[in-house]
């Protein structure tokens, strides 16, 4: 698609960036405004080429992307947004098709970046300071019919309260989709859990079912990750698993259960960025900025919850970052 | 369509067989009963050849890795002298973004021009009001007033429902996609309709384009044609050409030898005679083509959003991803409502007098008037636009939405009744649902491609028997044996309920006009709105599951069990029901002993289709974790894994070849006993 029609530059110094969009937008019809762009800050740009970032489908990975634009484009880069699957975008990252992506989840994703980064087309570009937590999860009002909540141990006592027709007398676990690899068949044979685990084909299946039987007050045990809307809305918990090491997934003899690996809870990770490894001589600048680029949990938190609980604009939420941060972006910018 | 071209090819094992046959019939019996008893014998003692019963993980043939090194091959390696393959397929695309980069810009974007080193020269888009001012006069050219106003109507929703951004980002796509896929498929059609050699390659081709399944092809086209919009289209174009390419061989054909005669009289030359008479009288089937051509294209919209094509079909997407459903509904009524609007169009193109030659000495306005307004249209409108803001993008505060109703509506029947919904899904689960799969999962294998083969030698002889035989054993050679038993259990009970619900609507659309003109309205939409929109409602009511994807799948394959039984009650020569009236049959003896029988054929090509709907549905109902082959087709997706995903899309592919062609077949010999064909 053609670049969003909006500028950076000199302008942005005395015009709030809303009102430029708008008047770019609209007064302009047919009169054909010409802007004059230029560099804001620092020096010029290596390559005025667009450095195109990946936008995947959960609005985190959208907000972190769009300020990671917004940072760019106000040290003068031009900057693209691309739809990706987010395992499928490796193949455009290692060919230079696409040339950062934000958000690759140590839970999820580690095991294709570690594929790609082999190849050495492809660049780690550090952390982005957010902590990936995904596991068991219920609401709170479950623990009154299952008081010994939150340890797992409770699940085997409980397994008829999360049961359904289906699967009865065993509970039901749902989890994410198969392509996740969140080793829950596994991790419930090793424990030996009565559950039946269930595989929500997406993301939205998952939390439509969640959203179904929270509005009812009805069971239910299902994944759920952060950072994410879903526990901001939903009061709850994660189940405690016993805690997770990298022996736990290797070595069979490790923990409660000595004959099974997963017999623990899921890893909690790191969220990394990744890149093309030839945009690092192309834009040298921009890709200091990416990896210095980092934001907390809790920040993001909020941000998502404005987007998906207030239904606020996610170009105005980023915005508003922008403007109330800029201590902490300007110094991403700095580049020797 | 498709049928009646192998049908030629039926034809003349049946003719021979057929009285040979009506002797043999005991013969049939027998030869049945031992093939089933055999089944039956390994289903009950699986522990005596267990080989036979469960297929051998050691026999497999690994084909998909195959495949994968082939396609690594093909872009990594494999160089046609000049260029390599891969740069060849990226000049292509990079061919392809010029034209939807422009229609982007006019449409959707506005144009950002680069003067000199610093200075840039911004061209706005079309307002929303010059295009809904020219395609409410296109519609008005086409089809009069009624039409003008439809289609006016439908661009007004996308204004006031602020679907306006989005809906010029895919109509910019559809309107580049859709001539390109008419082009080729004009163009691929001649050749099929002159050379008959290059017909026996293409047929099975589209048959394959039609129903492998679009995610399978998505990471080969994603290698090939890099990331983004064009990557997309590609994709589309793929999928949406194949009826065009077949309606132009049909129509060619089928135009009157008087005429083409005629051409040759008047001493046409080869090229004169295709272009000059062929192709005008083939004019209204090839506009069946195009139009289909475009609600394909608009089919396709979610899916390519998922490759970065973004629009109409990314906001359904995240906003259901976010379990906006309101807002997902909006944007899916959007693409419907855009399907209706230029399918409408379309037909009113097709459906119009050939064009007078106008005198060339005439003045330009006078020669173009339609135009002449279009233009001035534009110029008023920019021009307004400049200074009035509110007619170039429309104000936000006077968009209108209906978002916060239907989740309030979901809601309130999740809260209230979530039981009696539960209680009926559990009946269905516990006592039709699981035995079936049970049942189906635990037949031997070879029993299956046995009794798939012996129907196909039945209906059509030794070619069709080898045939389906040979698909069947593909599956199992293949490793997807079990995937491909629960995607017939998937789609064989969804198909079997939406002919049941389906029938009798086409039966009664049929005996009454004014349920006709509704029903073809719910179908439209059924057609056309995106299946992802009631799929996330429906989990919410119905949990994660496979009766969520039965239901979702029954949704989207009524649509073809109502068609055509109405057409086909309706096609019913008059006399015949004259005669049926005469020897003094009652109503319902009417509709039993005359119209059902003679219409039997058409509904099975009616259900037919419901299975390739059934089918289409099965990559979809992955997204709510079915474990079928939609599910290996998704996984291979999302690990860019080209061979699994083609190997897993082309046994989708089988078994809707599979059973195509032995209704087709059996269809064929029934119209030939009841002297229909």
């Amino acid at each position: 698609m053609a670049p969003q029609p909006h500028d950076p530059g000199d302008l942005l110094i005395t015009e709030n960036q809303e009102e430029l969009e708008m008047k770019a937008y609209c007064r302009s019809v047919f009169l054909a405004t010409l802007l004059v762009t230029g560099t804001a800050l620092g020096a010029a740009p290596e390559s005025k080429d667009p450095i195109k970032l990946t936008i995947h489908d959960w609005t985190g990975q959208y907000i972190t992307t769009h300020i990671m634009g917004r940072v760019l484009e106000e040290m003068g880069y031009n900057v693209e947004y691309q739809q990706a699957d987010y395992i499928a975008q490796f193949a455009g990252l290692e060919s230079g098709d696409l040339h950062v992506a934000m958000e690759m989840w140590e839970t999820t994703g580690k095991q294709a970046m570690d594929e790609s980064l082999k190849t050495g087309k492809t660049v780690d570009l550090g952390e982005t300071g957010m902590k990936a937590i995904e596991e068991w999860w219920y609401p709170l009002y479950m623990k009154e019919k299952c008081p010994g909540l939150p340890d797992w141990k409770a699940l085997n006592e409980c397994a008829e309260a999360f049961s359904t027709p289906e699967t009865h007398p065993k509970g039901r676990y749902l989890g994410g989709p198969v392509t996740w690899a969140g080793f829950d068949d596994e991790r419930a044979e090793a424990l030996g859990l009565n559950y039946e685990v269930v595989h929500a084909g997406t993301d939205a299946a998952l939390f439509a079912e969640i959203q179904s039987a929270y509005e009812r007050k009805a069971p239910i045990l299902a994944w759920v990750y952060t950072p994410h809307w879903a526990p901001i809305k939903f009061k709850g918990e994660w189940v405690e698993f016993p805690r997770y090491t990298e022996e736990c997934y290797d070595d069979p003899k490790w923990g409660m259960n000595t004959e099974k690996a997963y017999d623990c809870g899921k890893p909690r990770g790191w969220i990394k960025k990744v890149g093309w490894k030839g945009g690092e001589e192309k834009w040298p600048c921009a890709y200091q900025a990416v990896r210095n680029f980092t934001i907390s949990n809790q920040a993001m938190g909020e941000m998502v919850g404005e987007v998906d609980l207030d239904g606020k604009k996610v170009d105005d939420v980023v915005e508003n970052w922008i403007k109330n941060n800029e201590d902490t972006w300007k110094k991403w910018t700095q580049c020797s | 369509m498709s049928w009646s071209e192998r049908t030629l090819l039926v034809d003349a094992t049946t003719a021979v067989d057929e009285a040979r046959e009506h002797r043999q019939a005991p013969t049939w019996l027998i030869v049945w009963g031992v093939a089933l008893l055999v089944t039956a014998v390994l289903y009950f003692f699986h522990d005596l050849w267990p080989w036979a019963v469960t297929y051998p993980e050691a026999w497999y043939i690994p084909l998909r890795y195959w495949v994968s090194d082939f396609m690594k091959w093909l872009i990594n390696s494999f160089d046609l002298g000049l260029f390599t393959f891969k740069e060849f397929t990226r000049s292509i695309a990079w061919l392809l973004e010029w034209p939807l980069d422009l229609a982007g810009g006019l449409l959707a974007s506005g144009f950002e021009l680069e003067l000199g080193d610093e200075n840039e020269l911004y061209i706005p888009r079309l307002s929303w009001l010059a295009v809904t001012a020219v395609i409410a006069l296109i519609g008005y050219q086409t089809g009069g007033l009624k039409l003008s106003l439809l289609v006016g109507g439908c661009f007004l929703y996308l204004v006031i429902f602020g679907q306006w951004d989005s809906a010029m980002v895919t109509l910019s796509s559809i309107v580049i996609a859709v001539p390109i896929g008419v082009v080729l498929g004009v163009s691929v059609g001649i050749l099929g309709f002159r050379s008959p050699r290059a017909e026996r390659f293409i047929i099975p081709t589209l048959d394959l384009m039609q129903t492998v399944p679009v995610f399978a092809y998505l990471v080969p086209v994603l290698f090939l044609f890099g990331f983004g919009p064009v990557a997309a289209m590609v994709a589309t174009i793929i999928y949406a050409t194949p009826p065009m390419v077949r309606c132009a061989m049909l129509s060619l054909k089928q135009v009157p030898t008087e005429i083409v005669e005629f051409g040759h009289m008047v001493g046409c030359s080869r090229r004169q005679l295709l272009w000059k008479v062929q192709i005008p009288s083939a004019r209204p089937t090839l506009m069946v083509g195009v139009n289909q051509v475009i609600m394909l294209s608009l089919n396709m919209v979610i899916i390519a959003s998922m490759i970065g094509a973004g629009g109409l079909g990314f906001d359904v997407l995240s906003s259901l991803k976010r379990l906006r459903i309101g807002e997902g509904i909006e944007a899916g009524v959007a693409i419907t409502v855009l399907a209706i609007a230029l399918d409408r169009i379309s037909q009113g193109f097709a459906n119009r007098p050939p064009s007078e030659h106008r005198d060339a000495s005439e003045h330009f306005i006078a020669r173009y008037p339609y135009t002449t307004v279009a233009l001035a249209v534009v110029l008023l409108t920019s021009v307004a636009g400049a200074f009035f803001e509110g007619l170039h993008t429309y104000p936000e505060q006077l968009q209108l939405t209906t978002g916060q109703f239907w989740n309030d509506l979901v809601s309130w029947i999740n809260v209230n009744f979530f039981d009696e919904l539960e209680a009926v899904k559990s009946w269905l689960l516990l006592n039709v649902l699981i035995p079936v799969k049970r049942f189906l999962l635990a037949l031997p294998w070879i029993g299956v491609v046995g009794l798939v083969g012996l129907a196909g030698y039945q209906l059509g002889g030794w070619r069709l028997a080898v045939f389906t035989g040979s698909l069947a054993l593909f599956m199992a050679v293949t490793g997807n044996w079990e995937k491909s038993m629960i995607s017939v259990y998937l789609c064989g009970i969804s198909v079997i309920i939406a002919s049941l619900i389906g029938i009798p609507i086409g039966i009664y659309s049929a005996r009454h006009e004014r349920a006709h003109r509704v029903i073809q309205v719910i179908v439209d939409t059924l057609q056309t709105l995106p299946s992802f929109v009631y799929l996330i409602p429906v989990v919410m009511l119905f949990r994660v599951g496979d009766f969520s994807a039965m239901i979702a799948v029954i949704a989207y394959a009524l649509a073809p069990a109502i068609r055509y039984t109405d057409h086909g009650i309706r096609q019913i020569p008059p006399d015949l029901v004259e005669a049926g009236k005469a020897i003094g049959c009652s109503r319902r003896q009417l509709l039993w002993k005359v119209q059902l029988p003679i219409a039997l054929p058409e509904i099975m090509l009616g259900i037919n289709q419901v299975i390739m709907m059934a089918l289409a549905m099965l990559v979809i109902t992955a997204l709510v974790g079915t474990r079928d082959l939609g599910q290996e087709v998704y996984i291979a997706l999302t690990k860019a894994d080209t061979g699994r995903g083609i190997v897993a899309g082309l046994c989708v592919a089988f078994i809707a070849m599979i059973s195509d062609r032995l209704i087709s077949a059996w269809a064929q010999r029934k119209k030939k006993e009841l002297g229909l064909a």
